[in-house]
């Protein structure tokens, strides 16, 4: 047998073998370790080095202050306010549930506020504060700061949050601010979106200007213990606030306009039209940007959502309505234009047979030329010339003189409305253009559409006999504007028939500027909302028509245009002419544009700052109410 | 080797000093880095390590003026005492850190387990010194070591501590390879080994499962059961050539290193020293695992043959597994680096096999001075 040759003179060489075989392997070992240590450590240095800095350093991002936007004359518009915040850095809170409790009696937290610090809690991860309350009242942020030493983890701080000193007169201007959604972090991915007491622009300007208002996030670098403990600060990188933008706005005539406005429903635009600056843009009734900045209560929202003024919609940019008769200078334009004589007459017997339908006019204004007709407003006029001359022609000059066209504006989501042609009609609707279309679209009915901007920019072209495009921002550099493709004779004669409207025996007459030697030019309109034959007042406000006006002044010098749409007004002359008479009045003379002012705002029991505050306590208080339903 | 002057009494000039001066310097090496892995403190592992080591030093010291034949006396009732203190733990022993390894004996916490790995050693060099050379490739030469290596091994396991099971086959295995078992037998293990892996895999825990899966792949899991090899890479490789400097080791001392003190704790000075550093401490102890294979090879007797290189190997594993472990070559198995990590049943293991290293070696000596 082998193995009992095995004696031990063989198992002594065994014995050396097998330790050389052992000493081998562990040499081998050895050398194994030393390799894997020097790949480590030198060719894996930099990575791990890279990995072992991020362990080590965190960085607490800064919020930027928003950029300011201020008015033409560098009033502030929309500002930052400083304010009391309370947050809550979960990794050095000893006692969770006392720490909420205490906070919770203090700053009298609702149930869903808890809730939402407690999912955040347990989601937060390291240094990353959650944010308990903000907007905090100095006292609870006092008794706060008094205990925080029982508070461990607990850090009230100071913050901005963003103010509208005008409040709901530049509401649909500026839009508001607002916390990030998920959605807008999953387009951005943005860890700044996410820091507690950061605000982005959620309307308006706001939104558009987001990228020029928001400014750069400094940070402060940390060091942190693996379980999120401070060490010590590193150098902070500061925060670079957003650019101020300065708008071509008049901030006073906006609150002006707005406050005018009253608690009617509308639209006013004021423009300048030596260079299209906008410096009104108004939109009435509106919410309060402060308290949508401080997050909204449900209850207010839908009050807001729920009225029939609706003052969650931007008319400016997004309501439509007939252009009533503030087409007309227009149409007398582009008559004008086709070689219709202003001195030729139209007998108005109160009305005219087109087809087999009358048009009613609005009075028997027996014989008119197109002076007369601007002046009076006389249907008829405008019928019978429209028929007259080529639809398609006087709805191209309508159009290039400022009704359904679409303006480069930094606005969200703008409608532009329709200024109807045959060639449109055709791919619209399939059909050709008749008699009534004509005569429809002769006094901004039927299919004609505007937003309250063109009411403005209609005017403003007229005046100044430029092409004009309204702008918000101001410009750096100014561009000369381009003059209309227009006669000049020929916009003299519309301008004197606006004039006169206002200041001989128009259907303004009532809204005379009352200024001395200053004149103002305009024309009412009275969009139809139910049906014909039932013009004027209505006992139901929503089924009455809405009340346009536009205008310019100086007539014989024009400076500024106004474009006014008062929904469910009546007539023109009635509700929106005498608010663009004040309005204009406070372009030249605002102590007397104020006391015009005073008695009618007493009548509707306050100013607009009054009427707001009113309006927050009395959503608060049916907060309250379904709070304890 | 040794030092010899006059002025030097006899007794103190007889020590293996290049040795003693080897386990000085890695001693040294730990307790300067316990105290940085407390933040720039003595307290609470430097000083009570420095005392621990220096206590069993003192016992090494002592254990190398114990003549081979009382070794050899004391060597199976060592064995079977220890072994009815593995079942005690079983019957007796309280959970701790999840895992059931201590037994209390009312003035002392015992880990028997850890006498084991010099204890198999012993009794294996014992049995194979006994059996004759004519039964050693015979089944009678592989049967008893198996048992006495594999039942222990089998107690510890269940603990669970796989390992010190590791380190107790691998320490027996080494013996009865040096003993001159059949090449076979090693090579048909190894096959075993294999095929049975994965039949052991289904019956660990759930700790220890999730520990060689994320070994396999680490960087699945950077933030949970892969955190602690991840973290270690990061500290090593982030240390470079030169380490961050003494103190200025982040991941230790942010405490993103688990473990810096215990079973990481090469992680916390590779930090901080090196590559330089850490080369300097593998050196250091193969330096040691070299001596200890010598006084192997100059040993005269069979039993101070196989123990010595027993002994060695078990220093071996304690310091590769470990080192591996912390760079990534091996799954996190619970194995401090010895003299290095804080904690006194390490280096009561690794002293007891110097002391009995320096037995032999004082043996081997005092017999070639008297043949």
């Amino acid at each position: 047998m082998k193995a009992s040759r095995f004696t031990a003179a063989h198992q002594s060489m065994t014995f050396s073998r097998r330790m050389m075989l052992v000493g081998g392997a562990q040499a081998a070992f050895g050398g194994l370790l030393v390799a894997r240590l020097g790949y480590l450590s030198v060719a894996q240095n930099k990575h791990y080095r890279l990995l072992s800095e991020s362990n080590r350093v965190q960085l607490i991002i800064v919020p930027p202050r928003r950029g300011w936007i201020v008015d033409r004359r560098g009033k502030p518009i929309a500002i930052n306010r400083s304010d009391f915040r309370v947050d809550l850095i979960p990794e050095q809170v000893e006692h969770p549930t006392e720490t909420l409790r205490t906070l919770t009696d203090i700053l009298q937290l609702t149930p869903d506020d808890v809730d939402r610090i407690i999912k955040e809690m347990k989601a937060s991860r390291g240094y990353q504060p959650v944010q308990v309350a903000e907007n905090v009242p100095y006292d609870q942020y006092a008794a706060i700061t008094v205990r925080l030493p029982e508070l461990p983890g607990v850090s009230p701080q100071r913050g901005f949050s963003r103010f509208y000193p005008a409040g709901p007169a530049v509401a649909h201007l500026v839009g508001f601010v607002g916390a990030a959604s998920a959605k807008d972090y999953e387009k951005e991915k943005n860890p700044l979106l996410v820091t507690p007491g950061f605000k982005i622009g959620k309307e308006g300007l706001e939104k558009v200007l987001e990228p020029k208002l928001r400014g750069i996030p400094g940070g402060q670098r940390v060091e942190l213990t693996a379980r999120g403990k401070l060490v010590r600060e590193l150098e902070p990188k500061p925060d670079r606030s957003g650019q101020t933008v300065q708008l071509t706005i008049d901030a006073d005539l906006q609150e002006y306009a707005a406050r005018r406005m009253g608690d009617q429903s509308g639209a006013l635009v004021a423009m300048d039209v030596t260079g299209g600056d906008l410096l009104a843009y108004v939109s009435m009734p509106a919410f309060d940007p402060n308290s949508f900045s401080d997050g909204i209560g449900r209850t207010e929202w839908r009050m807001l959502s729920e009225d029939d003024h609706i003052p969650l919609l931007n008319k400016v940019a997004q309501g439509l309505y007939p252009s009533g008769s503030t087409i007309k200078p227009a149409m007398a334009l582009a008559f004008l234009k086709q070689g219709i004589d202003p001195a030729r007459r139209v007998n108005c017997p109160g009305g005219i047979r087109i087809g087999n339908r009358y048009f009613r006019c609005d009075a028997v204004h027996g014989s008119m030329d197109m002076h007369s007709a601007i002046e009076r407003s006389c249907n008829t006029y405008f019928w019978a010339t429209g028929l007259i001359t080529d639809p398609e022609k006087t709805t191209e000059m309508v159009q290039y003189l400022g009704y359904g066209e679409k303006f480069d504006l930094p606005i969200p989501s703008q409608r532009f409305g329709t200024m109807p042609s045959p060639k449109w009609l055709k791919e619209k609707y399939h059909r050709e253009w008749q008699g009534y279309d004509t005569a429809n679209t002769s006094i901004g009915q039927g299919y004609v559409l505007i937003n309250p901007m063109q009411l403005a920019v209609m005017p403003a072209r007229l005046a100044s006999g430029k092409l004009l495009l309204p702008r918000l921002l101001m410009p750096d550099r100014r561009l000369p504007t381009p003059n209309l493709d227009v006669d000049p004779a020929h916009l003299e004669i519309v301008r004197k028939a606006m004039s006169a409207v206002v200041n001989e025996r128009g259907t303004a007459v009532g809204s005379k500027l009352p200024l001395e030697g200053i004149l103002m030019a305009g024309k009412t309109g009275t969009a139809q909302v139910f049906k014909l034959g039932q013009r004027g007042h209505q006992s139901n406000w929503a089924l009455r028509d809405h009340a346009l006006f536009i205008s310019f002044a100086p007539a014989d010098a024009p400076r500024f245009a106004i474009g006014c749409i008062i929904e469910h007004g009546g007539f023109g002359a009635s509700a929106a002419a005498p608010i663009v008479r004040d309005c204009m009045t406070y372009l030249f003379d605002r102590q007397k544009a104020m006391d015009a002012l005073a008695p009618l705002e007493k009548q509707w029991g306050g100013t607009l700052a009054e009427r707001t505050a009113r309006r927050q306590a009395q959503f608060e208080a049916a907060s309250k109410a379904n709070l304890q339903a | 080797m040794m030092i010899s002057s006059a002025i030097i009494p006899q007794p103190l000039a007889k020590l293996p000093w290049r040795l003693i001066w080897l386990v000085a310097l890695i001693c040294t090496i730990g307790i300067v880095t316990l105290y940085s892995a407390a933040g720039g403190s003595a307290s609470p592992w430097a000083l009570k390590q420095a005392i621990t080591m220096l206590a069993f030093f003192g016992v090494a010291i002592g254990i190398s003026y114990v003549p081979e034949s009382f070794i050899k006396q004391m060597t199976f009732p060592a064995y079977v005492g220890i072994f009815m203190l593995l079942v005690l733990v079983e019957m007796i022993g309280f959970v701790g850190k999840g895992a059931q390894r201590w037994v209390d004996l009312g003035f002392i916490r015992l880990q028997p387990s850890e006498f084991m790995k010099p204890a198999i050693v012993l009794v294996l060099a014992r049995f194979y010194d006994l059996l004759p050379s004519s039964d050693v490739r015979r089944w009678r030469g592989l049967w008893p070591a198996a048992a006495l290596v594999f039942v222990p091994a089998g107690l510890i396991l269940v603990q669970p501590d796989l390992g010190t099971a590791m380190m107790v086959i691998l320490g027996g295995v080494t013996v009865m390879f040096i003993a001159g078992l059949p090449m076979w037998y090693f090579g048909a293990a190894a096959a075993a080994a294999a095929v049975a892996g994965p039949i052991l895999f289904t019956m660990m825990h759930d700790y220890q499962r999730k520990r060689v899966l994320i070994f396999l792949d680490p960087e699945s899991d950077p933030l949970g059961a892969g955190y602690h090899i991840s973290q270690s890479k990061i500290a090593i490789g982030s240390g470079g050539v030169w380490g961050k400097g003494y103190l200025n080791g982040s991941q230790s001392h942010l405490d993103y290193l688990p473990e810096g003190h215990t079973d990481f704790v090469f992680a916390t000075f590779v930090e901080e020293w090196g590559l330089v550093g850490g080369a300097l401490l593998i050196i250091a102890f193969f330096m040691v695992i070299r001596w200890g294979m010598s006084v192997s090879r100059k040993a005269k007797t069979r039993f101070g043959q196989l123990a010595a290189a027993g002994l060695t190997a078990t220093i071996f594993f304690y310091v590769s597994i470990n080192l591996m472990m912390v760079m990534g070559l091996a799954p996190v198995v619970g194995i401090p680096l010895p003299l290095v990590s804080f904690g006194g049943s390490a280096v009561m293991t690794v002293m007891i096999c110097l002391g009995i290293l320096m037995a032999l070696e004082r043996q081997s000596r005092t017999r070639s001075s008297l043949s």
